[in-house]
């Protein structure tokens, strides 16, 4: 087996100087842990591009994060060799996100294409993201091939799931490949079929240089590293380049293409696929989906398809300890170089104190902001319940946005509206009644329904985005015995009878408790909050008033009831140095103690309050254990 | 007993540190604010272990060669010998003993005339104070009118019995195992004998009713007793209780159930004629009080004898200096490594802290207003003394006593003591 081409063929694929019908750019569609990294790993091998003794398990997952919970947060793109015939290729490998909250990277990875590689475990068939994932590349008319990953394993189903398959891409089953990323069973098929199958792309040579931003990683010694692939023209080393959406330009320090190391070219041609750097130190500068041209003849166009990211979720990050809050604005500071759609400003609660109220794209970018705050930066983080963004208009036609339901406005309101969103879930049919029941108490939708196999159901539901963001993933997984997946996407707004349930302390508001909900479940939060606050709001000296109010009506009350007895009733010689250390130690409790009015509340307390709530669509490997 | 604190070692002789000592040609001898001493005897013998009990004590099936009930006495005359020179050594050996006090476990599972023979070591070591109080604690089924006259004729001055409750469930939820008809008499002996008498109650109970606690309380006064002790029952992890309550056997009453039931007893006592000196005892006159225990809160120096005892020393000018303020240290748990200990020449001492001025200061806030006696405002520090006014308005303190210079404990502020020592210390 000779993969890679001999050097009178390398010559003529090498960067910069490939033709762009020696060209194929393609990526793979897949869930978490269907084996893309396995797949990527072996076709690195066999293109030579990694020696086996140097493979690296999932070479293309760098953070630590995403090793470990097996999601790629951040693309890349390799450039490997392939041989089909008396042809050599460069094939162009880009990786994509795996995750709905990444939705707008993913679209421009896939712009970034000419073919999908669907990727699905032979075991588990297709799921709800990688479906999404599908039909946006089908949107950007990419060529599809689909493939049963896997097919070593004893559990594994591929005449159902090749069926499924062919079934939602059109052709035979007996089209799907089946391959093995880890045993490398059908890999080599699986490369001649890109050459095969995936279109060479095209673009005018002769044209001011036109490419598009698919990713944009920061870099502690190089700064950010831009990804590329460009469309029209060339770009060259030493040439000024421009950022189309803001006109800003840029001294191109070095242009080039990853192979699995970053190899300097003298520029990338039409069609080709590689890295820029500039020396700009913030992905902001250097934005997913601008369009990159030269400063000296720039294109009159940029490329289509050009948004900024816009945060969904938000939360109230404080840390636990408050000396921690210079540590924390700094961390989010660095974060932020490299997560373009991270943002936050300055928060104070009465409750938690300062911290930061910070806008994610959606509940597993919080997840993954909020453990590498506290990995990366060893703080101990308290997050309220996420919230969705709404726009309220008042009486007078006024108009407020609210990211954090204590800062809902108060007075005559005309109308709120609030995100929605177009959720996907698939399901075995037996639960069917499940999803429909779930969706409903969530105030759903229902858009349609269809039958992917016999025993498997699309189910397609407009939600309100902040139903979602509750616990409704691990509702819909408990209610289908861990079988349902999910996706979804923004879909807008709508109006909607929504209030701002308070939770009140001895009369005083409790801001870091406040919710928006709907008028109909008002009740329910304020009743269940209230008791969880009882349980753990500790005993003073004096009767504590728990209260939920919908503006100035009350909803719900409980009593914290006063204490009565603190004192141990035993203190003789043997005693005393123990009752010294529990006084010494309560001393202590007490400036862990928050004043809430005059009520004082362990830290703890909030915590506790906060942390059983949310926990939404965040889905990583663990979870499906 | 719970798990000894963290300390220091003790030096294998049992010295003490330097800030305690003084030198024996020191003129001005050992000063009035500490020359009371008084000498804790730990009996750790049981016939039965009390499944709520976690003092240090042991049944005779649990204890095998060499630390056997009838040995106890020679053993414990051993560290009689020891704490006598360390005393001695330390400038503080002349000091008469003013209370004795036998604790356990119960002192009475062994004869009396062992009880007398390490009473009578006590006094040929230091010397008894003319007036001095020694009680020993008792199992109501463990004495007999004999007994008790034998304490009394050797010394003894006191008795006080493990009541606890006077109704038969609560008594077998506590695993007590005596007859609760027997206390009369006892109390009648031990008066004939000339003794003073206590009864220990223990409140709380599960399924203690607020009247069975009732009963309880007026059976104690209807003996004729000068001197109630009543206790909370506090369940301590490691004890049997605990494992019953974590597996749903037992309900513990909550806190504010026994709130009711001290407000209860402390009416009822009252009205019989006692009065509070102390958060969890009441006594018929100021005469009737224990004063070992009293020593115990105003910070008096005492040596505990036994396995698992505690001992405390202040500094010579009963006041802290910059290296420390006291010490106080404990023995080893176990009867069988106490004993060897001892045999070896050795202090069968586990650890000490020497207490800094600021755990000093705490000790003495902690315990001083436990007393009816009160606080002298002066020992606080300044955000301690400006706390009292807000104190006595949510009725913690006492606003007559306030004006007197004193922080005493209203009857709310009895049971809500831990959050007034907070507050004088915070």
């Amino acid at each position: 087996m000779l993969p890679i081409p001999s050097a009178a063929l390398s010559e003529r694929i090498q960067p910069n100087a490939t033709p762009p019908e020696l060209i194929r750019n393609f990526c793979i569609i897949a869930h978490i842990d269907h084996g893309k990294s396995t797949l990527a790993d072996r076709m690195l091998q066999l293109t030579g591009v990694v020696q086996p003794r140097d493979a690296r398990a999932q070479y293309l997952d760098r953070m630590d994060i995403e090793r470990e919970r097996g999601i790629t947060i951040k693309s890349q793109a390799v450039r490997m060799p392939w041989q089909r015939g008396e042809e050599p290729y460069a094939l162009n490998m880009i990786d994509t996100p795996g995750h709905v909250d990444f939705t707008y990277e993913v679209s421009r990875s896939l712009a970034a294409c000419e073919g999908a590689i669907l990727l699905v475990d032979a075991a588990q068939g297709i799921e709800a993201q990688t479906l999404a994932n599908l039909y946006l590349a089908m949107e950007h008319d990419l060529e599809i091939i689909p493939v049963l990953n896997k097919i070593d394993l004893p559990a594994a189903q591929p005449e159902k799931y090749a069926a499924e398959l062919a079934g939602l891409v059109g052709g035979e089953p007996e089209d799907v490949l089946r391959v093995s990323g880890k045993t490398g069973d059908g890999v080599t098929e699986l490369l001649d079929l890109i050459v095969d199958r995936v279109p060479a792309p095209v673009g005018d040579p002769d044209a001011p240089a036109r490419a598009m931003i698919f990713d944009s990683v920061y870099d502690t010694y190089r700064g950010v590293v831009t990804y590329v692939r460009a469309v029209d023209g060339d770009l060259n080393p030493r040439e000024r380049i421009e950022m189309m959406s803001t006109k800003a330009t840029h001294e191109l320090l070095e242009i080039g293409v990853i192979s699995p190391e970053p190899i300097k070219t003298k520029g990338l041609g039409v069609g080709e696929v590689g890295y820029l750097i500039t020396g700009v130190k913030d992905v902001r500068q250097s934005k997913v989906g601008d369009t990159v041209t030269s400063a000296q003849h720039p294109a009159a166009e940029p490329l289509g398809g050009y948004d900024d990211p816009k945060p969904m979720v938000f939360s109230g990050l404080y840390p636990i300890d408050g000396s921690d809050y210079p540590t924390l604005r700094d961390a989010l500071d660095k974060l932020k170089l490299n997560d373009a759609a991270l943002n936050y400003e300055p928060e104070t609660s009465v409750a938690l104190g300062f911290g930061f109220r910070v806008g994610f794209l959606g509940l597993l970018h919080l997840e993954i902001v909020r453990e590498r705050l506290e990995r990366e930066f060893d703080l101990d983080l308290i997050s309220t319940a996420p919230n969705v963004v709404y726009d309220v208009t008042m009486e007078d036609g006024t108009t407020v946005k609210v990211t954090n339901p204590s800062e809902f406005p108060a007075g005559r309101i005309k109308e709120v509206r609030e995100p929605i969103v177009k959720a996907t879930v698939l399901a075995p049919s037996e639960f069917v009644g499940a999803v429909m029941g779930l969706c409903t108490d969530r105030r759903g939708q229902m858009e349609g329904m269809d039958y992917l196999s016999e025993d498997r159901v699309e189910l397609r539901w407009t939600l309100p985005l902040a139903e979602i963001v509750f616990d409704f993933f691990d509702a819909l997984k408990s209610r289908t015995r861990g079988y349902a997946s999910l996706d979804y996407e923004p879909s807008g707004d709508q109006a909607a009878d929504l209030v701002k349930v308070d939770i009140l302390l001895q009369g005083d508001q409790v801001d870091a408790f406040s919710a928006i909900v709907h008028k109909d479940a008002a009740y329910e939060y304020g009743v269940k909050m209230t008791a969880k606050l009882k349980e753990i709001i500790p005993r003073q000296q004096f009767e504590v008033p728990i209260q939920a109010a919908v503006g100035a009506r009350i909803i719900a009350r409980e009593t914290v009831r006063a204490i009565r007895k603190d004192v141990l009733a035993k203190c003789y010689g043997g005693d005393i140095s123990r009752k010294r250390k529990l006084l010494e130690k309560q001393k202590e409790g007490k400036k862990r103690m928050k004043n809430i009015g005059s009520v004082e509340v362990p830290k703890e307390a909030f915590i506790s309050a906060l942390s059983s709530d949310g926990s939404g669509g965040k889905e990583t490997k663990d979870k499906k254990k | 007993m719970p798990a000894l604190p963290d300390g220091e070692p003790v030096p294998a002789d049992g010295s003490l540190p330097d800030l305690v000592t003084r030198s024996a040609d020191d003129a001005t001898g050992v000063p009035s604010s500490r020359s009371r001493f008084g000498v804790y005897v730990h009996v750790p013998f049981c016939s039965v272990r009390c499944g709520y009990c976690d003092f240090n004590t042991y049944t005779a099936a649990e204890l095998g060669g060499g630390a056997s009930q009838h040995q106890y006495a020679t053993t414990a005359l051993g560290e009689v010998d020891l704490a006598s020179r360390v005393l001695a050594d330390a400038g503080l050996g002349h000091r008469p003993v003013r209370t004795v006090f036998f604790g356990g476990g119960t002192p009475t599972m062994l004869p009396a005339a062992d009880l007398v023979r390490i009473l009578d070591g006590i006094r040929s070591a230091w010397g008894l104070a003319p007036d001095a109080e020694v009680t020993t604690e008792a199992n109501p089924d463990s004495v007999t009118p004999e007994s008790l006259a034998t304490l009394a004729a050797a010394g003894f001055t006191r008795v006080s019995f493990g009541m606890q409750s006077a109704v038969p469930h609560v008594l077998a939820t506590l695993e007590r195992t005596h007859d609760p008809a027997r206390l009369p008499d006892v109390v009648r002996w031990a008066r004939e004998a000339g003794l003073a008498v206590s009864v220990d109650l223990i409140y709380g109970t599960p399924g203690e009713s607020l009247d069975d606690w009732r009963t309880s309380v007026e059976a104690a006064l209807s003996t004729g007793v000068d001197h109630v002790s009543a206790y909370a029952l506090v369940v301590e992890p490691g004890t049997k209780m605990a494992a019953q309550v974590r597996r749903g056997e037992l309900t513990l009453p909550d806190d504010d159930d026994q709130a009711a039931k001290y407000e209860l007893a402390d009416d009822l006592l009252t009205a019989a004629g006692l009065s509070w000196y102390e958060v969890s005892n009441w006594s018929r006159g100021p005469e009737q009080a224990c004063r070992h225990n009293l020593a115990y809160w105003r910070g008096d120096d005492w040596w505990g004898i036994g396995p698992g005892a505690h001992s405390y020393v202040g500094a010579p000018d009963g006041d802290a200096t910059d290296d420390g303020a006291g010490v106080r240290w404990w023995n080893v748990k176990h009867p069988r490594r106490y004993a060897a200990l001892l045999a070896d020449g050795r202090s069968p001492g586990a650890g000490r802290e020497v207490l800094s001025r600021g755990e000093a200061h705490l000790e003495r806030v902690m315990l001083g207003v436990r007393l009816a006696e009160g606080l002298d405002l002066d020992v606080l520090d300044p955000p301690g003394r400006r706390a009292v006014a807000g104190m006595v308005a949510r009725e913690l303190l006492d606003g007559a006593a306030a004006v007197r210079g004193r922080a005493v404990l209203t009857r709310r502020g009895r049971l809500l003591a831990d959050t007034v020592v907070r507050e004088l210390t915070a």
